[in-house]
This record gives structure tokens, sequence and C-alpha cells, in this order.
């Protein structure tokens, strides 16, 4: 898969992550090297959106005017199943171990993640 | 190695009151810390030999240091600004430390402070501090630093709910475990009573910081630390002098990632390690300590490090609060100045004063605040999201 996965840091709807071809480990945020081993190249992926509530917060204090209005929204950290963990926003009344799903709503004018409860 | 480990003294210390110094800026804040260290060190400008600033919010510059040497009137041998958030300042002593003993300088004056209430509007202070969340894939979330402690409380709460048997932690389990974590709060501001220079001294009961307004669950104001302006300073020097020296015994640190989202656990930060580094550096520890000095930005923030730093057992630090341990006739005596959390947060001056604190009970000058006559210290401070860590452990004597 020579097409570069959507991302959503880049205005498009997706979560891309990182793995090392050398050593397997996988992370979030982009770089041009493995930070566990040092390789170069490492592969740029497409997420499934599927995983799990790691710690979940509801903020009633946003840091700006423009945002404001939005608040509260939950902000949580989500163990993906491919191996690594994001920040992204969740459904309110979502727990920690909670199984959920990604899917893209617009905030501060662009599409972020927000997990929703998935189907047990 | 076979070298002795260094050796360096706190001959002098500088503390403002915190709150509102409403017209003064960064380097007048600075300059009245930094000359109360020297009055107290009994040091004149010329003496200085050595000099290390933080970092303000309200006056960003690239070479902070230089500014407030021409500013304050010292011609130092060595001088730079460092930056490790909230861990600056114990950063800053360390490395003080660690020049003293290479012998670079002899007496090193290490100063920070801001107007960080009076001196920008609540919403660039709240913009300003996010940024030590990710600028792509955390702040675009409208992620603020109570939100990244938040998420860490969510945490904590959940693995102590599980701890005590909970299966399924609920909303009762967060209720009561916002009720352990809101103890620190209580406790802090009963000290804060005692001290003339802090932003908040009307007591306050459990009920008011569980009734405040929510920020970031499940942290509610009065689990958060205000936003204040004030300096602090200190001396440290390569002699003791003949005045009231405590001895910097050990000192370490430890860098574990720092964005929460990258964080290896939010179970276990990165404060035991920093610890064990000063512990084998002192030759004592925590447990040998009658005094305590904890980072407490938020109340997650000090019953974490306490756990960790072992200063309490695992979900006990709100119970050591509520029974008195860390009270002043305590086993303990923590924070007597009423930490960040009531006498104020003026960013890299913050911890400052929990060292300021320190060194008084060390030294038998604080007062009414003076728990006996302890010994030794125990002093641990955490920058960014729990992020960076500098422990530091102070003896009264050589």
């Amino acid at each position: 898969m020579s097409e570069e996965p959507r991302d959503w840091t880049r205005g498009a709807e997706g979560i891309a992550f990182q793995r090392c071809s050398g050593c397997g480990h996988a992370w979030y945020f982009r770089r041009s090297f493995c930070p566990a081993c040092g390789a170069p190249e490492p592969r740029a992926v497409q997420a499934s959106g599927a995983g799990r509530v790691h710690a979940v917060t509801e903020v009633a204090r946003a840091p700006s005017e423009a945002l404001r209005a939005r608040a509260p929204y939950c902000i949580a950290l989500v163990d993906a199943d491919e191996g690594f963990r994001l920040m992204a926003h969740v459904e309110r009344g979502t727990h920690i171990g909670d199984r959920v799903q990604a899917r893209f709503l617009e905030f501060g004018g662009r599409p972020v993640p927000v997990f929703f409860k998935a189907n047990p | 190695m076979n070298r002795e480990p260094p050796v360096s003294w706190i001959t002098g210390i500088g503390l403002t009151s915190f709150g509102r110094h409403p017209g003064r800026q960064t380097l007048d804040l600075m300059s009245e810390a930094a000359q109360a260290a020297l009055l107290d060190a009994r040091l004149e400008r010329g003496q200085v030999d050595g000099l290390l600033t933080g970092y303000s919010t309200t006056f960003p510059h690239l070479m902070l240091a230089t500014v407030f040497a021409e500013h304050f009137g010292l011609r130092p041998a060595y001088a730079h600004a460092l930056q490790v958030g909230g861990a600056t300042g114990f950063a800053m002593v360390m490395l003080a430390h660690l020049l003293v003993d290479s012998g670079a300088a002899q007496r090193v004056l290490v100063v920070a402070g801001e107007n960080r209430l009076t001196g920008q509007s609540r919403d660039a202070a709240v913009q300003v501090l996010a940024q030590v969340g990710h600028p792509e894939y955390e702040v675009p979330l409208g992620a603020t630093i109570p939100a990244y402690y938040g998420l860490v409380a969510s945490r904590w709460i959940y693995e102590r709910a599980l701890d005590a048997g909970s299966r399924a932690p609920d909303d009762a389990d967060s209720l009561h475990w916002q009720r352990e974590l809101a103890e620190l709060a209580v406790l802090m501001r009963r000290h804060a009573a005692g001290h003339p220079g802090a932003q908040f001294r009307e007591p306050i009961g459990l009920e008011d910081v569980m009734a405040s307004k929510a920020v970031a669950s499940p942290l509610k104001l009065l689990d958060c630390c205000p936003v204040s302006d004030g300096a602090a300073a200190f001396v440290v020097s390569r002699s003791r002098g003949d005045g009231h020296a405590v001895r910097i015994a050990g000192t370490g640190q430890a860098h574990t990632h720092q964005h929460i989202s990258a964080a290896p656990s939010l179970v276990r930060y990165g404060a035991a390690e920093s610890m064990a580094r000063a512990a084998a550096a002192a030759g004592f520890g925590p447990r040998h300590c009658r005094y305590a000095a904890v980072y407490d930005s938020f109340t997650i923030t000090l019953a974490i490090l306490l756990e960790e730093l072992g200063l309490a057992p695992a979900g006990e630090a709100g119970r050591c609060a509520r029974e008195g341990e860390f009270s002043a006739g305590g086993r303990l005596p923590l924070n007597t100045h009423g930490g960040l959390l009531s006498y104020g947060h003026c960013g890299v001056g913050g911890a400052m004063a929990h060292l300021a604190e320190a060194h008084l009970q060390l030294t038998g000058r604080a007062g009414e605040r003076q728990c006996g006559q302890p010994e030794r210290a125990v002093l641990h401070g955490d920058g960014g999201v729990l992020s960076s860590h500098v422990s530091l452990l102070l003896a009264r004597e050589g």
C-alpha cells in the first residue's frame, strides 16, 4: 500500500500511525524513524479506528472563546487495536475499559476523531 | 567512578508573596526575590559568580539570564536560563549543586518569577500552558493542562477502585476517590492559613472542594492550583559559610515522556526512578526524612507523587492527610506553606516556594509553622504532565 493513509491532523477523516519494519514497534506521533530502534523509513498505516478507552475526562472549561460554545466535551486516551495510544474526543458517558470505534466530527474547524461505544 | 558525591549548600532563600502584584513585571518580581536571597545569604552582588534563571510566560526571552544579570547588576562567570516546566526550579538547584562542585562557580544565584496572573488574560495563560501538549495531536482537540491531568486522575481513580475490590468502577467509586483527593486540597489550604504570603488563606472543607465548579473531570476548581504572580530565589554555595545553610545531599532526575499520549504508563511515572538516583547520591532516602515538599499542581499530582515516592501507601494519601500525618505535628509534615494549591503557582517560582519553606523548616526559622527540628527533607517536582521529574534530598548538618 503505497498510498498515504488518511490522517485527521492533515485534514482528512482517518487515524494514521506508523510501524517499524525492523522491530515491529507501533507509534502515533509521525516521524521519519523508529523511536524504539532508530530504523529509518517506518511504514505509515491506516488505523481501523477500533480500540479501548484507557482514560477519560470531561472538559468543562475550554481554552478559547472559539471553543467555549462546544464545552463540555469529552477527551479520552484510547488504546488502538493496532497497539498504539492516541488522544481523541469520545462520546459522553463512555467509561474506562469500554470498547470504542472512531468516527469523525468537526471541532475547531477540522475533523477530529470522536470515539463512540462499539456494539459488544 | 570513585569520587566523593558533590557537596553544596543552600545559604540563602528569597520568596515573595504569591497572588496579585499588579503593575509589577517579571524582572521586578525576580529582583525582589533575588535581593531577599542575597540578604539572607549575607552576600553582595559582586560575590555572585553564577546565575541560573527559569523562564517567564509573560516575558519570553532568548536570554533571560543575561537580561536579568544586566538588570539586577551582576557580571557572572556562568549564566543561562533553563526550562523543564514546573520542574525547572528544582532542576536549577540540581545544576547549581553540580556547578559549584565542579568549580565552575562558587556562589550561584538561582532565580525565577513572573506576573503570570496580572500580566496576561486568563485565556492567554490557559493557552500558553496547554502548549506542553502536542501541537498537532493534542492541542487541536481543545485539550488543556487540567484536561491532561483529568485523564491522569481518571485512570488513578480506576486503578485505585480496582485495588479496593471494585470489578467495574462506577460513579460511586469515582466520588469516593474524588473525596480522597479533595483531602489534599483541604490540607494545603489549612497550611496556607499559617503563611502571610499565601494567595488563598480562607479555610475550606471537603464539601467546598466537592462543590467547586467542574474544570476537567474528575478535577474541580479547588483540585487545581491557581495562577499567581510571584518569585523565588536561592543562593547555592560551594562553602557552607557561617549562616543558616542547608546541605544538598542528593539530586536526581527522570524524564519518561513529554506528552501524556506518549507516557509509558498512567500508573507509574518517573518519580521513583528520579528519587532513587537522589537517594543513591545522598546515602539516605525519603523514609529517613521528617519533612516533605512535593509538587502539587493538582490534588492528583500530589497523590500520585506521594504514592510513587513511598511517602503514602497506594491509595492512602487522602487518609494520611485526613488523619494528620502530613500536618505540622504528624509523621511527615508536607508543604507547610500551603503548596501550589494554596500558596500559589507563578510558574517556575511555584515549586521554589516549596524549597524555601523546607529551608526554613530545616534551619528552624518557620516560626509558628515550625515542625520540630527536622534534620532531613525530601523534595520532588515534576514538569509537563508528570513528564520531567527532579528529586532533591536536603540535610540540616554536614
